[in-house]
């Protein structure tokens, strides 16, 4: 097959594309400009997608791959950064990772990359891609540490069938020593956990660069009363506990969490932990990796990038996912997507409402 | 180079040529540092002051106005950052706005250094108007700099004209002719000229060579401090070999300009005429004339540069998206921006430089895959996986 390797720059896309490689795909390989600093004044350079590329360029170089830059930048704003602003100042919790796989990655990228007369894109990703009776299925990764399924949840049966994932049998650990092996420089290269464009990791800042301040009032869920101030209610977190900021602790002594956040009268409400329960998860614009499932189906569900997969039973309809979850769960944010699972397998996601 | 690709990225580098090869290696051979007070310091030092001497006669300017540097980017900064601090009682900088990043981010680094930077438009070929830089010239400029000729697309700036006003108002002025030089006739004598920036590697030297002819009477204050080795203006080493084989490229570039133009020229025109010919919505950016000869810089409505680049590449054919890249990740143009060229037309140009190697056949073989890649890269450029939201 002809493949475009996207490559970050780190260690996981190097050594998915130099599998695909050995595996005699005909590859070439492609690092995404995806954020840029803001003009061409001396001293701001020091970006770090300028390493990234550079790493990214000598890992094609010692693959003996051609490597191309595709600026991707103006897409990437529009549809992942403009989005996680708007979230944010909605009061939501957006995935910008999941964002840039739904529109970038295997969007963007794929349909250039299907234009250009290749057959797939090849990521880094830890999931991976099975054939089933239906066709190309998309699973958990089996190593539980790093399954990255979650933020792949979000694509169709069409785009998986043009995917290759050549990680998602592996440890990150044998990644890491097939990098060192293979004599690439970048083996020892750290994790990037952060959000990538939010270099500093600092997002309450960022947001605050962006949103502005917006002062308003941290209430108690339960009595009404004012417990403190805020410069900004999108930078709460349902099920956030530190940074509050409160100076005076609950009567009953207990930790008080974000139970809920109002960017309309930018309120913060606190409560105890047993307010952040909940049963029921409802979700809009499912996105199907296969099959639809019928409803009333019993699935497992992840609500969050690193969370567990929860036992639920799914009702179903046109635009809207409904979950009734065997035990309740904690941190339910909304704009975070509900990702479904039947196994490994992952059926589709849907992105959780305001109750 | 393979003979069935075609290298039409003149400007980004072109090949060493033969004659500056030879004399880097016979001079690398010996021994001495120039600075050096015995016998083969004083033969290392005779090859940069030969060097010298040449370059100066070649530019039309004394042997003491010629100061080596690593090549046009620190020639650039040298003047522009030493020009700016040596006179600090003025605080105003006039500096185009389609100046190559080797000035235009020593400019805007002034400007965040608190300076005031007034930046000089250009029409739509991107040409900056003389009476423009007239009318803002004055007493509290410390230096104005324009450059010779546009490396993304080939517009020839009136440099004498710019200069000439510059020279009257007592403003310094300085200009960068690193794509000019062996293309158009280059006199650094020219009135109203404080300091000209020049490249090694464009021209046939080694990558790390070049220059910066200075006036005589011009302050600056140095950039790179240490052994004064350049009129104390400019520290380090002298490199001989390279400081040789700059100066056999200089002659080549300055003897072989008019012959080496004229050629160009009509292999610019088969180019474009072959460009128009399966691309009749393609735009020429730039002047139609008054351009670099080697320069076709052209944009394909609809399609993504980088796009295209990547199918020439596979399809044999090397050029350029004309933007600056860093590390190769690219920028939107500013010199297209500052054109007015709108943005999406803007990410779609490709820029073709042709140089000493290029031939008929090297154009033949863009027009010939050129169809095919633009095809499929409209095709490219068209969105159907992703979801409207």
């Amino acid at each position: 097959m002809r493949v475009i390797a996207a490559l970050s720059g780190g260690v996981d896309s190097a050594v998915a594309a130099a599998r695909a490689v050995d595996a005699g795909h005909e590859v070439v390989g492609v690092h995404l400009a995806l954020s840029r600093t803001s003009s061409s004044t001396g001293t701001s350079k020091g970006c770090c997608s300028i390493a990234d590329a550079q790493d990214a360029r000598r890992i094609a170089d010692m693959l003996d791959i051609p490597y191309y830059v595709w600026d991707m930048s103006e897409t990437f704003a529009r549809e992942v950064i403009d989005d996680f602003v708007e979230a944010y100042r909605d009061g939501l919790t957006p995935n910008p990772c999941l964002r840039c796989n739904e529109t970038i990655k295997f969007a963007a990228v794929l349909d250039r990359a299907l234009a250009l007369d290749f057959d797939a894109v090849c990521t880094g990703h830890y999931a991976r891609i099975l054939s089933g009776p239906e066709g190309a299925e998309l699973h958990r990764a089996v190593d539980p540490a790093k399954d990255q399924s979650y933020v792949l949840s979000v694509l169709t049966p069409e785009q998986i069938a043009a995917t290759i994932l050549p990680l998602g049998d592996s440890e990150k650990s044998q990644v890491r020593a097939e990098a060192a092996d293979r004599g690439l420089r970048v083996a020892d290269k750290p994790d990037s956990h952060d959000i990538c464009f939010i270099p500093d990791g600092d997002t309450r800042g960022w947001l605050r660069a962006h949103l502005g301040e917006e002062p308003g009032e941290i209430v108690d869920a339960a009595t009404g009363a004012v417990l403190g101030q805020h410069t900004g209610a999108y930078a709460f977190t349902i099920g956030q506990r530190r940074g509050l900021d409160l100076r005076e602790p609950a009567p009953s002594g207990s930790r008080r969490y974000v139970v809920d956040v109002d960017p309309v009268a930018h309120r913060v409400w606190v409560g105890e932990e047993h307010l952040l329960a909940t049963s029921v998860i409802e979700a809009r614009d499912p996105v199907w990796c296969g099959p639809i499932p019928s409803s009333g189906e019993t699935l497992s569900v992840q609500i969050r990038a690193h969370g567990e997969a929860l036992g639920a039973t799914v009702e179903i309809s046109a635009d809207r996912v409904i979950a009734h979850l065997d035990e309740p769960a904690r941190g339910v944010a909304p704009g975070q997507a509900m990702a479904m699972y039947d196994g490994t397998r992952v059926v589709g996601s849907a992105t959780i409402v305001r109750r | 180079m393979q003979s069935d690709r075609a290298y039409l990225d003149h400007a980004a580098t072109t090949a060493l040529l033969p004659e500056a090869a030879e004399a880097w290696r016979d001079a690398a051979l010996i021994v001495g540092n120039p600075s050096s007070l015995h016998t083969a310091g004083r033969s290392a030092r005779r090859i940069v002051e030969e060097g010298r001497e040449s370059i100066a006669d070649d530019l039309h300017v004394r042997p003491s106005e010629v100061i080596f540097t690593s090549g046009g980017t620190e020639a650039d900064n040298l003047a522009v950052k030493g020009l700016a601090w040596a006179r600090p009682d003025r605080p105003r900088i006039l500096c185009s706005a389609i100046e190559h990043h080797a000035v235009l981010d020593p400019v805007a680094w002034l400007g965040e250094q608190g300076r005031d930077i007034d930046w000089l438009p250009v029409d739509a070929q991107g040409r900056v108007d003389p009476d423009v830089v007239r009318a803002r010239l004055g007493s509290d400029v410390a230096l104005c700099t324009v450059m010779w000729a546009n490396n993304e697309v080939g517009t020839i700036q009136p440099i004498a004209e710019i200069a000439a006003a510059c020279g009257e108002a007592g403003v310094p002025f300085h200009t960068d002719a690193v794509q000019a030089l062996g293309q158009l006739p280059v006199d650094g004598s020219l009135a109203g000229l404080t300091s000209l920036a020049l490249s090694g590697h464009k021209i046939g030297a080694p990558v790390g060579t070049g220059a910066l002819v200075l006036r005589r009477e011009a302050r600056v204050v140095p950039v790179v401090h240490g052994g004064g080795q350049e009129r104390e203006v400019r520290s380090g080493t002298l490199d001989a070999a390279g400081i040789a084989a700059l100066a056999v490229a200089v002659r080549h570039a300055v003897t072989a300009q008019a012959d080496h133009a004229a050629r160009m020229i009509d292999l610019r025109a088969d180019l474009l005429a072959g460009i128009r010919r399966v691309a009749p919505d393609a735009i020429l950016n730039g002047d139609p004339e008054d351009r670099l000869p080697g320069n076709v810089h052209v944009s394909f409505p609809g399609c993504e540069g980088d796009t295209l680049l990547m199918l020439l590449d596979a399809a044999g054919v090397e050029c350029s998206t004309g933007s600056a890249c860093t590390a190769g990740v690219p920028e939107p143009s500013h010199v297209l921006e500052a054109m007015g060229v709108d943005p999406a037309l803007a990410r779609g140009s490709l820029r073709f430089s042709l140089g000493c190697a290029s031939t008929g056949d090297d154009v033949a073989r863009v027009i010939e895959v050129l169809p095919a890649a633009l095809e499929r890269a409209s095709r490219a450029a068209t969105p159907r996986l992703r979801r409207a939201r």
